[in-house]
């Protein structure tokens, strides 16, 4: 027993700011102010930007003018390829969602809310370079025309599956695009992408990588791995934190008590952390630019937490209205990013509604064509890959209980195509 | 009387929690959303709502550090229940169990042990794909001073996991997700049954304290010609692949894997002469080769044909593929009439 002139100790558990059954609550972001954070030099030595965390990192401002230091002055034509980028990819969730719904795929997660960050980078990256990505970033491919039809047929499972059936849907590798191979586990391609830089570095390459975790899977000692060997070795990469505020249903007070940026998990490995605004397109560009210079002149690694909101469900297996209150999306004080850049171009007079209507209409379209497409060769279930799939880069050369047991599959078929006409087993 | 209500497992499991956590202020329940959101298959619904939020929260994701911190709350003297969302996601703690957790009473001579209940959905059969459908049972069993318990119905997972909770050992509790909502006969077209229609006495389940012993297996069906040993999933299956056969056949679910129930495997080959091991988890390695040698060291003169093992092919789970990969119950059909046709 504890001595009674002692205090009793009590067990601390963190608790959200909004439950579904009570008021919307923001209180805790600090917007800062468009603009006002300071650049330093690429070259800086990281004890002089130790206060860069804990400062936002915007560009738009509320005119929808791009201001300050961190302004990437990007030409129109390419502002409207990320915004082509970031709509393509939310008619894209829009209805491959609905498409699970309809029973032609086993699952899907949608990235809406946080499409400028991996449209931005995709953009603002080399050929070459190597992302490692999380499960909301299939804007980097649609920024790059990966065929809408393939990846339509990744996520039906179907007979031209460019992944031959062997990965869940969304759960995407595309090599030709940079976009390296997602497995359902979290933070483990953290360190992949910190080895990758080594061993770019090793090479004498120019390549450097990127990669992302959510809030929640900084926790995973993954995340501290990946920090400790960038910090060792000064590899060159990007590496960071897409904090949507939610792990599927924990805040993200679980892995930052009491608000702490996770930007600022960097200064403890000796490395510059910035905290930038994820839902404005163009600070998204002109940090990641910085942290590539950084990168690309041996300067080291930048960790980069990317201020954004899971504006859905964390997957089609998820319900939000369960564990946070229904409307929060409309909320988030850094507003849409894709209305935000819309908003931009506006301003500068590069665009107007009646264009942005026509480039939704025409990416709605498109995605129609892909899926429609798709669906001619199969959804799930209706149309598989070569079963012999099943059986291949398990090694780089099948084994004898490989070859064994695809026999043994293809005579159990045959015998029963025989007598009932079936597969199945 | 014993009050009973049909539960599914979900439910079935959510009542062992409660009424743990009811009798002994010790039990507490921990891991990722399992807190306000009761989990991502609802297995822990309402427990923080009714118990406290010290008593069911959620936790970062880092299945290490859930499984670490709940050693040291075991060394404490408290009987954590974590949960890992999936067992797929568990390796990171395979550290934690294997090191630390299976050996804590040994290496201190019995002065700390760590009685963590480490619950956990795992299996296949319901397209989660490579990281949302392994068995990884065998890695668990190979491990000594870990118990690995896997209930194959409501009644059964309700008592066991009690029994878990109470036991002064660590155990991994392996919940067949595809059995949460009802029994799956290993045919997905056939219509799916719930529990409580499914005709099953096992879907009866007591509302109060009761349990179901570590290492007792449940004889399923009574049978003369060959034994089928299986587990989870499987046994449901099993059932279904021996009516697909026609062989008198009978269907021993082991309940837990360790400990396990050598008495019963043995007195059942004994008197039956043949054996069939069915289980999901990939065959090289898994745990029916442990199993296939038990019955052959104990069972050699009584054997009348080769030991069969029916499994998971030697790969990734497969997504597309997850029905041509999956045990069914044509494949253990054949596997019998291996058996008994062998001369």
């Amino acid at each position: 027993m504890t001595k009674s002139n002692l205090p009793r100790l009590e067990l601390h558990i963190p608790e959200p700011p909004s439950r579904p059954d009570t008021p919307i609550t923001f209180d805790h972001v600090n917007r800062g102010e468009a603009g006002a954070v300071r650049r330093p030099d690429i070259a800086e030595h990281e004890s002089n930007m130790r206060d860069l965390p804990y400062e936002l990192i915007r560009v738009l401002d509320d005119d929808n003018l791009a201001v300050g230091p961190w302004n990437p002055m990007l030409a129109p034509e390419t502002l409207i390829k990320g915004l082509r980028a970031m709509v393509l990819s939310r008619a894209f969730d829009d209805r491959l969602f609905r498409a699970h719904r309809q029973g032609k795929t086993s699952f899907y997660m949608k990235s809406t809310g946080e499409e400028a960050i991996s449209a931005a980078q995709s953009l603002a990256l080399d050929k070459g370079d190597m992302f490692f990505p999380t499960y909301r970033a299939l804007a980097w491919l649609h920024a790059r025309n990966y065929p809408l039809t393939t990846l339509c047929n990744q996520i039906f499972s179907n007979a031209e599956d460019p992944l031959a059936g062997k990965q869940l849907p969304i759960l995407m590798s595309a090599r030709a695009y940079d976009f390296y191979s997602i497995s359902g586990n979290l933070g483990v391609r953290f360190v992949h992408a910190v080895g990758w830089a080594m061993a770019s570095a090793y090479k004498n390459d120019t390549k450097i990588s990127l990669a992302y975790v959510g809030d929640g899977t900084t926790a995973e000692g993954d995340f501290h791995e990946a920090m400790t060997f960038a910090a060792a070795y000064r590899a060159p990469t990007i590496l960071c934190v897409t904090n949507n505020q939610y792990a599927i249903s924990s805040f993200a007070g679980f892995a930052a008590p009491e608000r702490l940026p996770f930007a600022a998990k960097a200064l403890a490995y000796g490395f510059p952390g910035i905290k930038v605004d994820g839902n404005d397109f163009l600070a998204v560009w002109g940090a990641t630019q910085w942290a590539a210079e950084r990168a690309r002149t041996n300067n080291g690694p930048t960790l980069i937490e990317f201020y954004t909101y899971r504006a859905e469900g964390h997957s089609t297996s998820d319900d939000p209205g369960r564990y946070r209150p229904k409307h929060e999306a409309e909320h988030w004080p850094l507003g849409d990013p894709v209305e935000r850049l819309r908003d931009h171009l506006i301003a500068i007079g590069a665009w107007d509604m009646d264009r942005h209507a026509a480039m939704e209409g025409e990416t709605k379209e498109q995605v129609k064509v892909a899926a429609k497409e798709a669906e001619a060769i199969g959804t799930l279930g209706q149309s598989k890959p070569p079963i012999e799939e099943m059986f291949e880069d398990v090694f780089a050369e099948k084994d004898w209980r490989l070859k064994e047991q695809l026999r043994e599959l293809k005579a159990r078929r045959a015998a029963r195509a025989e007598t009932q006409g079936g597969a199945g087993a | 009387m014993t009050e009973t209500k049909k539960m599914n497992m979900i439910q079935a499991l959510n009542s062992a929690l409660d009424v743990m956590m009811t009798q002994d202020e010790d039990v507490l329940v921990f891991g990722e959303d399992v807190g306000y959101f009761g989990g991502v298959f609802r297995v822990t619904e309402g427990l923080q709502a009714k118990h406290g939020l010290k008593r069911c929260f959620d936790a970062p994701l880092t299945e290490g550090g859930i499984i670490g911190s709940a050693i040291g709350m075991a060394a404490y003297g408290l009987k954590p229940v974590p949960e890992i969302q999936f067992a797929d996601y568990i390796l990171p703690a395979y550290d934690q169990l294997v090191s630390e957790a299976a050996r804590l009473r040994y290496r201190s001579n019995g002065e700390f042990s760590s009685p963590v209940t480490v619950r956990t959905p795992y299996g296949g059969g319901i397209f989660g794909g490579q990281t949302h459908s392994q068995s990884p049972e065998a890695i668990f069993a190979h491990v000594t001073g870990l118990k690995t318990v896997i209930p194959s119905n409501p009644y059964d997972a309700k008592g066991l996991l009690i029994a878990s909770i109470e036991c002064d050992d660590p155990v991994i509790f392996l919940e067949p997700k595809r059995l949460y909502n009802g029994p799956f006969y290993g045919r997905p077209d056939e219509e799916l049954k719930t529990w409580a229609n499914s005709g099953l006495a096992t879907a009866e389940v007591p509302v109060g304290h009761y349990e179901v012993p570590l290492g007792r297996a449940a004889l399923v069906r009574e049978g003369s010609e060959v034994t089928v040993l299986a587990y989870g999933t499987m046994v449901h299956v099993a059932a279904a692949g021996i009516a697909e056969s026609g062989v008198d056949a009978e269907l021993i679910d082991l309940r837990s894997i360790v400990p396990l129930d050598i008495d019963a495997i043995t007195a059942s080959v004994r008197k039956t002469g043949r054996c069939v091991i069915l289980h999901e988890a990939s065959r090289f390695g898994g745990f029916g080769g442990e199993l296939s040698a038990l019955v052959q060291e104990r069972c050699f003169d009584y054997l009348r044909a080769p030991i069969e093992r029916v499994a998971g092919y030697d790969m990734p789970y497969p997504h597309a593929f997850e029905w041509d990969y999956f045990p069914g119950p044509i494949r253990l059909a054949e596997a019998l009439l291996n058996a008994v046709e062998y001369r």
